[in-house]
């Protein structure tokens, strides 16, 4: 589905109205309002303080806000207890009740809404089935390995059929290569189920490569909202800019303002830069580029660059090449540059003298913090 | 292994013994006790020169032996199963609840750490006269619940401590209400807590002597008692073997417990999962 940016209480899914949540001087949450549309995957990405968890540990029902209020499919519930609101919740740890065997796990939720015997059976059933569980039926989880428990703590949180489902980082525990086939699964899964889901990380990679829309968090306040790639691509402000992929940033002065278009000096050099973030700044004024490594580009000392330098360290990544620069001007300290290909390798070696275009037009500057 | 230097061994050496003499130390009585068991002449010396196993007869014959054993498992009994749910009950309030005056309350539970046991014997001695209560099991129990409280409250708070509250969130979202959650999820993981909890308590109040000579009577009295009355009277060495069924007794016991739940898990020096 597309998903609109302003989500009205009775269309959203999920909906925080202003909400507020403070821990003794501590303010968690500061007035944060977020629409969640049905079947819309969203990714509450932040560093760890910045509220994503409380945020979701308020649609959960394990705490309740201070302020403002949340409501579930047009209904508000925080004064209903968890255990009335029909979530589907994965853990961090993934939370198995180890005294119980994977097929009562799974069973757990539709005992406690008494479904009969026989349905129960089926649905256990076709709940480890999803998750590609057939057969582990009477092993305990501490018999299974990090994968195989994240694939039941998914089954258990699905069975139910939630009216939303709740993730808090569930792949952190998981090695590199699991975690992104999981990832995938996970989506294939949700989007075949049509589940509004609440995702919460601290890993920015997972928030691109799965949201529909994810919302930035630092401060308890959100930084910006929108689908990976406008996050990505034009930042809502400096934080967001660093936290959110690689970038560099780049000191410059403002020459002059046009039309959206703005002409910054870096250096000795100048670039045309989109300009919408800078309205109303002084001519001269310190502004800062952010400059995504696979923005710039290395061409030979003698032609045409912004900035020069010589490479001080090359990171081979099989597909593409990360080159730091150690850069001659006042600009920077080093930027890192990202070339496709492996030709890099070869072509700038260590201590080479070269020269760094930017590809400015899809840069993103900000008045300098 | 890791290659160690000279100097590294020698202070292996050093520390090896000190583990085996701080050992010898600890079981020096417990072995002085029951080689004495064995000694065939009617008193109790050291080193027995003939040696007979009559003396376990005797003990397991005597009248209020048999007696006082049997009463200290009633009285064993109910108080470290009335301490265990007054106990479990308040660790879990101290562990989820915030309210005034907690800490006062907790110093108050803890406080048979810090009172003889004398003292809450002669208490309960002067309070059971004034109050005309009989000097009958309820007496003894009500002291011994006392008295092993703060271990059971330890027990089990650690035990909740160390619960991970995501297992109850958990069920708490599959939509268990809060007696489901506790029934189905906290209890269970806190089982080996609660056994070690009762286990500790049931082995103190069966051991437990300055209190319970004042609160028994010669109808309630319990096996320590028993054995100092013995003791006032006769030195022979039926004490001496008691003391050896005593322990095998306790340490068939504690092998038990260790045989189902683990023995870390017991004693609460693993978590519970």
């Amino acid at each position: 589905m597309k998903p609109s940016a302003n989500l009205e209480g009775e269309q959203a899914a999920v909906h925080f109205d202003v909400v507020s949540k403070r821990f003794d001087d501590v303010v968690a949450l500061n007035d944060v309002t977020l629409g969640i549309g049905r079947s819309e995957f969203v990714t509450l990405l932040g560093p760890s303080g910045c509220g994503k968890t409380t945020l979701l540990k308020l649609a959960a029902g394990f705490l309740g806000p201070d302020g403002g209020s949340i409501s579930i499919e047009g209904k508000r519930v925080n004064d209903i207890p968890t255990y009335q609101r029909g979530i589907g919740m994965m853990f961090q740890n993934y939370a198995l009740f180890p005294h119980m065997s994977v097929a009562e796990n799974v069973a757990y939720g539709l005992k406690t809404r008494r479904v009969p015997r026989a349905e129960r059976d089926k649905r256990v059933a076709d709940a480890l089935a999803l998750v590609k569980l057939m057969g582990m039926e009477n092993r305990k989880p501490r018999q299974l390995s990090g994968g195989q428990q994240q694939r039941v703590a998914l089954a258990r949180a699905l069975v139910i059929n939630p009216t939303v489902l709740l993730l808090d980082e569930p792949f952190s525990a998981l090695d590199k290569s699991l975690r992104s086939s999981m990832q995938v699964e996970l989506r294939e899964i949700q989007r075949k189920l049509g589940l509004t889901t609440i995702f919460v990380t601290h890993d920015q990679g997972e928030a691109l490569s799965m949201s529909d829309r994810m919302a930035v968090m630092s401060e308890g306040r959100i930084r910006q909202l929108g689908s990976p790639v406008d996050v990505y691509r034009s930042p809502a402000d400096p934080f967001v800019a660093s936290f959110v992929g690689d970038n560099n940033r780049l000191r410059g002065q403002l020459v002059s303002i046009q039309a959206e278009q703005a002409i910054v000096a870096l250096g000795d050099a100048l670039v045309q830069v989109p300009g919408e973030r800078l309205s109303g700044l002084e001519k001269s004024a310190a502004v800062d580029l952010f400059v995504r490594p696979e923005q710039f580009r290395i061409v030979a000392p003698g032609e045409p660059c912004v900035i020069k330098g010589s490479v001080v360290a090359q990171i081979y990544q099989g597909g593409h090449v990360d080159l730091q620069i150690e850069c001659s001007g006042s600009v920077g300290d080093r930027l890192l540059v990202r070339s496709p290909g492996e030709q890099a390798v070869l072509r700038w070696p260590m201590g080479a003298p070269v020269g760094v275009a930017i590809q400015a037009d899809r840069c993103s500057v900000f008045p300098a913090a | 292994m890791t290659p160690r230097s000279t100097y590294q061994k020698v202070l292996g050496w050093i520390g090896l013994l000190t583990v085996f003499v701080i050992v010898a130390f600890l079981i020096l009585p417990a072995a002085v006790v029951t080689i004495a068991a064995f000694n065939d002449k009617p008193i109790l010396s050291f080193p027995p020169q003939t040696w007979s196993w009559r003396w376990f007869g005797r003990a397991l014959a005597y009248e209020d032996f048999r007696q006082g054993f049997f009463n200290g498992l009633i009285v064993t009994t109910w108080s470290s199963t009335i301490a265990l749910c007054v106990g479990g009950m308040f660790a879990f309030v101290i562990d989820r609840y915030e309210f005034p005056l907690k800490s006062a309350i907790e110093g108050i539970l803890i406080s048979p750490l810090v009172i003889p046991h004398f003292t809450v014997g002669l208490g309960f001695l002067i309070l059971a006269a004034q109050v005309g209560l009989s000097r009958g099991f309820a007496i003894v129990v009500i002291c011994h619940v006392i008295l092993v409280l703060p271990f059971v409250l330890r027990s089990v708070y650690v035990s909740l401590r160390n619960l991970d509250q995501s297992y109850e969130h958990a069920a708490s979202s599959l939509g268990a209400g809060p007696l489901r959650v506790l029934a189905t999820v906290t209890l269970p993981l806190l089982l080996p807590g609660l056994v070690s909890g009762w286990l500790f308590a049931a082995i103190l109040s069966f051991n437990e002597f300055t209190a319970s000579l004042f609160v028994t009577s010669q109808r309630t009295q319990t096996l320590p008692v028993a054995m100092y009355n013995y003791v006032r009277e006769f030195a022979d060495p039926s004490m001496a073997a008691l003391s050896v069924m005593y322990i095998v007794g306790t340490a068939a016991l504690i092998a038990f417990a260790n045989a189902f739940l683990g023995l870390g898990k017991v004693l609460n020096i693993e978590q519970s999962h």
